[in-house]
């Protein structure tokens, strides 16, 4: 983890009101691994203050690619800025997802399940599943499949990039105007059912609570590991103020609390879905 | 060129210290933290705590709320996992306790006392993220939330302390009073080596659309540049009314606003806020200050503590 000064060299607008923008450092480009996120000052100024925590989209030869959503003060300024300006960023920050926890890793089928701007460090995974996947035999490899769920089509990016990389993509949106009509979750329960050994899957989302929580209740019930990727407003984003946490399940009840605490930014921002609770 | 100060026993080699809540050794490694006057650690409880529900922090203009609630492992945790860890520092190590009575609060420093690696205590008389039921100082702070608001309560406490230790003893105090002197002169009186302030402001934010408080515990402590001013005013405040020396905080961001409080009657300043934003700060106050002095030909950075010119 370091505070890195890097140069914007890309900053536009995709969809909706995401944005994409690509800096140069070497050092994030080697460090980074998908899940993890870096801790980006916006502006200059002292407003606004704390830094936004923003995920690694994608990593590349001699940098990062973020994909954000402007929602607030901070991301819009951070759409304003330009390339050619300078960033600071500290990172990388917490645990990406874990794709070796598994006995025998490249025998299991990824599902990556999307809700809106959770596509972002997905793909970054994609990527990496991908290359992983193709350095194993042939019969052996498993195609990765992502399903990405949004308001309209205007919520849906990135389509192409997952396709590229050789993932089969299932788009669904709540409005129909889009793949399949509804929600997320409801083209994850359909693919679950149709393939033949749910069991040997493993599902990685992110997206917004709700969603995840919904995914985490499938999950669970078709006994599929899950990894969830978590968002919270957070202050240090290293650990030190305890100020994003997520209730989990206590390892000991301890006079009569059976939950404890664990930081978004320390001990996440990937979750095992079934440590969580709702 | 001289920056070391000196607050009770301890001796610092410059006056800029990382505030309680906001330093964990998670910044080693990041910033060269030996080259810190001190660091204060988290606030230690006897038992663990678990902290207050999410949302724990909103930002507000130019300004953050908190409401942590203590969230810590214990003092048993403490002594065995952290202290290791701390003893690779080679700066001073100042640990911040609270406890619910004058007993916790004995015990915590009688055996923090016995750690080499602990070099001074500051007791945390001033949290705003504990309700009376929640525990920590109800059963010493009379009809108040805060132990830093009841100049009873605060002496106390701090006598209680004064008894159990040797080490150099700092009182942390809250803004939320109507009259700080009089607490800070209660806890010189009880004989506090040094006096903090301030620790945070008690504030709120409404989410209109829920309409709910968007922290989980309703209200929180505020923090950062917006709080400055009133910082400086509380410095000055107690400066003119207690021999002891004043570690002041609130909203330092860089050199300029650590020669302020100076200025206003700090021996140190304490970073906190500016911390998350740039882990670099504090180091970069080190090298401001010394720029300060150069420009201003002064060679001992005590000459400028509480030289404000009126």
């Amino acid at each position: 983890m370091k505070q890195v000064i890097a140069r914007i060299t890309k900053n536009e607008h995709v969809a909706a009101r995401y944005y994409k923008m690509r800096i140069e450092s070497r050092y994030l480009a080697r460090d980074i691994k998908p899940g993890q996120f870096v801790q980006v000052k916006c502006s200059d100024m002292i407003y606004p203050l704390l830094r936004r925590p923003l995920g690694c989209h994608r990593i590349l030869k001699d940098g990062i690619e973020m994909l954000y959503e402007v929602v607030g003060k901070g991301t819009e300024i951070l759409s304003k800025r330009k390339k050619g300006e300078f960033l600071d960023i500290i990172g990388p920050l917490g645990n990406g997802f874990n794709i070796t926890r598994n006995p025998k890793p490249e025998t299991r089928n990824p599902i990556l399940v999307a809700g809106g701007i959770g596509v972002a460090p997905l793909a970054a995974l994609a990527e990496k599943l991908a290359y992983s996947v193709e350095r194993i035999a042939d019969r052996k490899r498993k195609k990765i499949y992502v399903l990405i769920g949004g308001k309209t089509k205007n919520h849906i990016t990135c389509e192409n990039d997952f396709k590229k990389i050789g993932c089969k993509v299932y788009v669904s949106t709540e409005d129909g105007t889009k793949g399949r009509k509804g929600f997320v979750t409801d083209l994850l329960k359909t693919y679950l059912s149709a393939i033949r050994y749910p069991l040997s899957a493993t599902i990685y989302a992110c997206g917004p609570t709700e969603m995840l929580k919904a995914v985490a209740q499938i999950a669970k019930a078709k006994q599929v590991p899950c990894q969830v990727l978590l968002e919270e407003h957070m202050a240090c984003g290293i650990g030190a103020c305890l100020g994003c946490p997520v209730k989990v399940k206590a390892k000991y009840v301890v006079r009569n609390t059976n939950y404890e605490y664990k930081m978004v930014c320390k001990d996440g921002p990937v979750f095992d879905a079934e440590e969580i609770i709702w | 060129m001289n920056l070391a100060v000196r607050i009770g026993k301890l001796k610092l080699k410059n006056p800029v210290m990382l505030a309680s809540g906001t330093f964990g050794l998670e910044y080693d490694g990041l910033i060269d933290v030996n080259s810190l006057g001190a660091v204060v650690m988290k606030t230690i409880t006897l038992r663990p705590r678990i902290g207050n529900p999410p949302p724990r922090i909103v930002e507000t203009p130019s300004g953050m709320l908190n409401s942590i609630g203590l969230e810590n492992k214990g003092l048993d945790d403490f002594l065995k996992n952290k202290i290791p860890l701390l003893n690779k520092l080679k700066t001073a190590v100042v640990a911040s306790i609270a406890g619910d009575d004058e007993d916790e609060f004995r015990e915590l420093a009688r055996r923090l006392t016995k750690e080499e690696r602990v070099n001074a205590l500051e007791l945390n008389l001033s949290c705003p993220n504990l309700s009376r039921a929640s525990g920590i100082g109800h059963r010493v702070s009379g009809e108040r939330d805060i132990i830093g608001q009841d100049e009873k309560a605060t002496y106390r406490i701090v006598k209680a302390v004064r008894k159990a230790t040797g080490l150099t003893l700092i009182a942390k105090l809250s803004p939320n009073v109507t009259d700080i002197v009089k607490i800070a002169k209660a806890a010189q009186a009880a004989g506090a080596d040094s006096i903090s302030l301030v620790n945070t402001f008690l504030g709120m934010a409404v989410d209109i659309e829920t309409k709910r408080p968007i922290l989980g515990n309703v209200t929180g402590g505020l923090s950062g540049p917006a709080i400055k001013p009133l910082a400086l005013k509380f410095v000055r405040d107690v400066y003119k009314s207690v021999r002891i020396p004043i570690i002041g905080m609130g909203g330092v961001m860089d050199y300029k606003d650590a020669v302020e409080f100076i200025l206003s009657g700090s021996s140190a300043v304490q970073i906190g806020t500016g911390n998350f934003i740039n882990p670099s700060a504090a180091t970069q106050i080190i090298i401001g200050i010394r720029g300060y002095m150069r420009k201003h030909r002064i060679g001992d950075v005590k000459e400028l503590i509480g030289a404000l010119r009126l």
